[in-house]
């Protein structure tokens, strides 16, 4: 803590403290105003939070300013700080995951707690590994690869702190709150008024922070991670701000009503869903992908203008793809057609990036044979062309009234996010560790083979079980006999589905032990770094032209 | 920075430019992928005209097909009622008699009465219809209510204790918490119910048999009867038989005595159709039981 204090400059500590003790002030208001509501509750964790906050910055107040020396160097604090809170959440989220699984096998287990209930526990799962693990590792590469690609060090210290600790206080604030039974009740846009609030003053900060680095570059040309990154941080702001307008019940009330109702709800809704897929979780850790995959794997991109092309395809017709979600019910039909048609001819730019990326790899191959890190990503980018298959597939009318409402989405989505999104995560992530710590290596390459492997594994078994599931579900509801009535009832599909939940609750075990092996990697990574700290600084990482010696390897 | 530097591997030459160490190939974009988003591109055009796509200024275009998928359900709702109305017509028309007594139509209501009653029934009676503490087993045909069909259609439509205004009403007083008995004298008629069917005596019980006699005689029989075998115009279950609703033992007995009971069945008339009802009715009418 006082180490990262005392890396800040006098005036910045104090702009640390006065922004706390403003939080502080709003979080005693919450409390105050809000008694008897959950939005008192959510007051008191605001105040605990920058309170606390305020003491760590209080602690290293009166170390001596840093010297002007660091201005030579990138700014890596908040990234490291980033990785570790990325690990938190997400052995925190995937093993609510795994809870809700294990509810979905066997529902008393909710020791009749309201807080316990699938219902509650169920956002905090999506939204910890989401927002929380998702988000926190989007932030912390961004930082890192935005510096590095650009040349420049971050313009000031105090951003992105307040970007990454202002981010991770909303994802405390909406955790809490699901389980006080607060929700707006829109999936991922579940938090209510005030977090959405505070949320967007964090991204715009995010955003302004990207720019002005950017605007800083030494490299005539703007790297396309960036441009993926940037996709991420501004489209997010946009569907963020316009789903969640909604009118408080009053100021002292958790509970607000949405702005738009009926049909229009719902397409907002979904215009909101399919693009979080797209810009959070899809275009962000592209971004991700095309810094660290080529890096590892020491080659360069197979090809820059299908780079160009994938981009602002993807960018274009994702916009349109979010009435799928809707087929076959109130909204008009030609919503549905155009979501279907721009769906279909969304995979190709989908596939030209994962082609890519795969391509990039040819002439290292035997590296994704001897380096568990670059497979993690190699596997990335095969499952990100999988589940782009599946989701156009998915979106066709017919095929959509087989899946929807069915396991097979569920399914689909964990392909999607343990399979591309945590997969490229975790990999760039064992990339970024020594890079950030100045280690040759991680702690233990066995070890990341191991959670290579239990990744693998969960994963191929999380999808196997949803997909026999959904589809045994689908056509369960969709058999007659032969007086023409529904031969299957609710209650039957559910008994068909129970062995494959619990298979996907194992699934799910083995992903979350590979998680917390991965985790318990970087720590022991991390401790042997300080504790050879004494050895002084090994090799500068500075922002000067390549060539000129002082450049670290890899990065 | 080496402008155009060649890659070994591929024989391609990179862009030019380097970012801390990657650069980016001149690949040309390969044939397959226009060809791919061309036939994409071509499916989509295809749907256009086809289906309802584009929004027009009042209206939208509506496709050569002419499919509007409104209509498409409606049709396909009244298509399958006319298939079904084969055997659906003789359910409505039939007499419960003369249906029960057709084999091959009671097996399409059967069949079509299990997903009925497990989707809407099953929640509380159980998938088997044999109940649970509070829920009556409707297999035992040991009824509240008369066994008949037309009761039980009654009682499906109009429910027990529900909110709708013929609803059946019955009670189960609180004798012990109203302070219609004291509690010792809840105690001896719990001890005489609870010898009525035979059930294994609590201590002591022996002694108050006399006493628990003269109370039931006394508050019981108006709505239990004078043998205790029950009334089915009110609702009140036979005491004799081992069929418990609320439960046999002695802390059960006491309770339903004590602190009365209650049970509430929804009334269906105005969620099921006259059809889906006869076909519960007919359902549970001919359910078999475990003894039966
Ligand atoms: C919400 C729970 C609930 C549901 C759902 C429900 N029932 Fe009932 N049902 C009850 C209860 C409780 C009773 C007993 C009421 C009492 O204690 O007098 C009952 C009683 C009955 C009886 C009378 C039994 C007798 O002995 O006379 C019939 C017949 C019956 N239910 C049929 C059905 C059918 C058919 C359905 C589905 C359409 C259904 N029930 C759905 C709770 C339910
Ligand atoms: C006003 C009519 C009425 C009177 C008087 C009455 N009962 Fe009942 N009793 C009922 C009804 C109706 C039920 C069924 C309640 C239900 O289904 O929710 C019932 C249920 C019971 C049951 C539960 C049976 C089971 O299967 O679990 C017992 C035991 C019982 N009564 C005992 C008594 C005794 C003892 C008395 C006299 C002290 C008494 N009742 C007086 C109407 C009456
Ligand atoms: C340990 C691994 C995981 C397990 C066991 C798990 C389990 C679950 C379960 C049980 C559900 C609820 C499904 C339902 O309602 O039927 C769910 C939903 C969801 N999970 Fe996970 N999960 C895991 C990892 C992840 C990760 C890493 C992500 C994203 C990065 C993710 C994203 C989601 C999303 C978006 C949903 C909502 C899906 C929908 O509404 O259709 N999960 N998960």
């Amino acid at each position: 803590m006082v180490r990262f204090v005392s890396g800040l400059t006098v005036t910045e500590r104090q702009v640390a403290l006065v922004v706390l003790l403003a939080l502080s002030l709003i979080g005693l208001a919450m409390a105050a105003a809000g008694r008897g509501d959950p939005m008192g509750a959510q007051g008191f964790i605001v105040m605990i939070f920058s309170v606390g906050l305020g003491f760590a910055v209080m602690s290293g107040y009166y170390a001596p300013e840093p010297d002007e020396s660091r201005l030579s160097r990138y700014y890596d604090d908040p990234t490291k700080v980033g990785i570790v809170l990325t690990m938190i959440w997400a052995v925190i989220g995937m093993a609510v995951g795994v809870w809700v699984a294990a509810l979905l096998a066997w529902p008393d287990l909710t020791f009749d707690a309201a807080w316990a209930s699938f219902g509650r526990l169920r956002p905090v799962h999506t939204s910890g590994v989401i927002f929380g693990f998702g988000g926190n590792a989007l932030i912390a590469t961004s930082f890192h690869v935005l510096q590095r690609t650009s040349r420049a060090r971050l313009p000031d210290q105090f951003t992105p702190w307040f970007v990454l600790i202002g981010y991770n206080l909303f994802c405390i604030v909406a955790a809490s709150g699901y389980l006080m039974g607060v929700t707006q009740s829109k999936e991922y846009a579940e938090p209510e008024w005030y977090a959405d609030i505070w949320l967007v003053i964090v991204w715009v900060a995010y955003f302004l922070l990207y720019l002005r680095t950017l605007a800083r570059r030494k490299e005539p040309h703007i790297y396309v991670a960036n441009w993926y990154y940037m996709a991420f941080i501004l489209v997010v702001a946009v569907l963020h701000i316009v789903n969640n307008l909604a009118v408080p019940v009053s100021f002292a009330h958790a509970k607000s009503y949405s702005l738009f109702s009926g049909v229009q709800d719902a397409m907002t809704e979904w215009w909101y869903g399919h693009n979080a897929v797209a810009f959070f979780l899809t275009s962000g850790f592209l971004g991700m992908m095309y810094y660290y995959l080529p890096k590892r794997a020491g080659r360069p991109i197979f090809s820059y203008r299908l780079s160009i092309i994938s981009f602002w395809g993807i960018t274009f017709l994702y916009m349109w793809a979010g009435s799928h979600h809707l087929h076959y019910t109130a909204l008009p039909q030609w919503v549905q057609t155009l979501g279907m048609t721009f769906s279909i001819m969304l995979l190709v730019p989908s596939w030209a990036s994962a082609g890519n990326a795969l391509a990039t790899l040819n002439g290292a191959w035997h590296k994704v044979r001897d380096d568990a890190t670059l497979r993690f990503m190699m596997v990335a980018a095969v499952f990100y062309g999988l589940s782009t298959f599946e989701g156009s597939f998915m979106a066709i009318r017919p095929v959509n009234s087989l899946s929807h409402y069915t396991d097979w989405t569920v399914g689909h989505v964990h392909a999607g996010a343990l399979g591309w999104v945590a997969m490229i995560t975790f990999g760039s992530i064992y990339a970024l560790v020594p890079w950030m710590w100045k280690r040759q290596a991680m702690y233990s390459s066995r070890l990341v083979e191991v959670h290579f492997w239990l990744a693998l594994a969960g994963t191929i078994v999380y999808v196997f079980a949803m997909w026999n599931s959904g589809i045994i579900q689908g056509l369960m509801w969709r058999t007659y006999n032969d007086g023409g009535t529904l031969a299957y009832s609710f209650i039957d599909s559910m008994v068909a589905m129970h062995p494959y939940y619990i298979a996907r609750a194992f699934g799910g075990l083995l992903f979350l032990s590979g998680a917390v092996v991965g985790t318990y990697n970087v720590w022991m990574t991390i401790r042997a770094a300080h504790a050879e700290a004494a050895a002084g600084e090994t090799g500068a990482d500075v922002p000067i032209a390549a060539g000129s010696g002082a450049m670290q390897a890899g990065e | 920075m080496d402008l155009g530097k060649q890659d070994p591997v591929t024989g391609r030459v990179t862009t030019g430019h380097e970012w801390n160490g990657i650069e980016e190939l001149e690949t040309p974009i390969p044939r397959v992928v226009f060809f791919f988003l061309g036939a994409a591109f071509l499916v989509s055009v295809i749907c256009w005209f086809l289906y309802p796509t584009w929004p027009l200024i009042w209206t939208y275009s509506k496709g050569l097909l002419g499919i509007d998928q409104r209509v498409t359900v409606t049709e396909q709702v009244e298509r399958a009622t006319e298939a079904r109305s084969v055997w659906t017509a003789q359910v409505l028309d039939k007499s419960y008699a003369d249906i029960e007594a057709d084999p091959a139509l009671m097996h399409l209501v059967t069949e079509t009465g299990r997903t009925l009653f497990v989707d809407k029934c099953a929640a509380c009676h159980g998938v088997n219809a044999t109940g649970g503490p509070g829920f009556p087993d409707l297999a035992a045909k040991a009824w509240l209510w008369d066994g008949e069909p037309e009761a039980i259609e009654e009682t499906i439509r109009v429910g027990i204790n529900s909110t709708n205004d013929d609803t059946r009403t019955s009670q189960m007083l609180a004798f012990g918490r109203d302070g219609i008995l004291p509690a010792d004298e809840v105690g001896d008629v719990v001890a005489y119910v609870r010898s009525l069917s035979g059930l294994q005596p609590a201590e002591g019980d022996a002694a108050r048999l006399d006493k628990g006699r003269q109370v039931f005689a006394d508050n019981c029989v108006a709505c239990h009867g004078e043998d205790a075998k029950g009334n089915k115009d009110v609702g009140a279950p036979d005491l004799t038989d081992a069929n418990w609703l609320y439960g046999s033992d002695v802390q059960s007995v006491f309770s339903t005595v004590y602190s009365g009971r209650q049970g509430h069945m929804p009334n269906w008339g105005a969620k099921l159709s006259p059809l889906d009802i006869k076909i519960l009715t007919l359902y549970v009418h001919t359910l078999k039981g475990a003894e039966n």
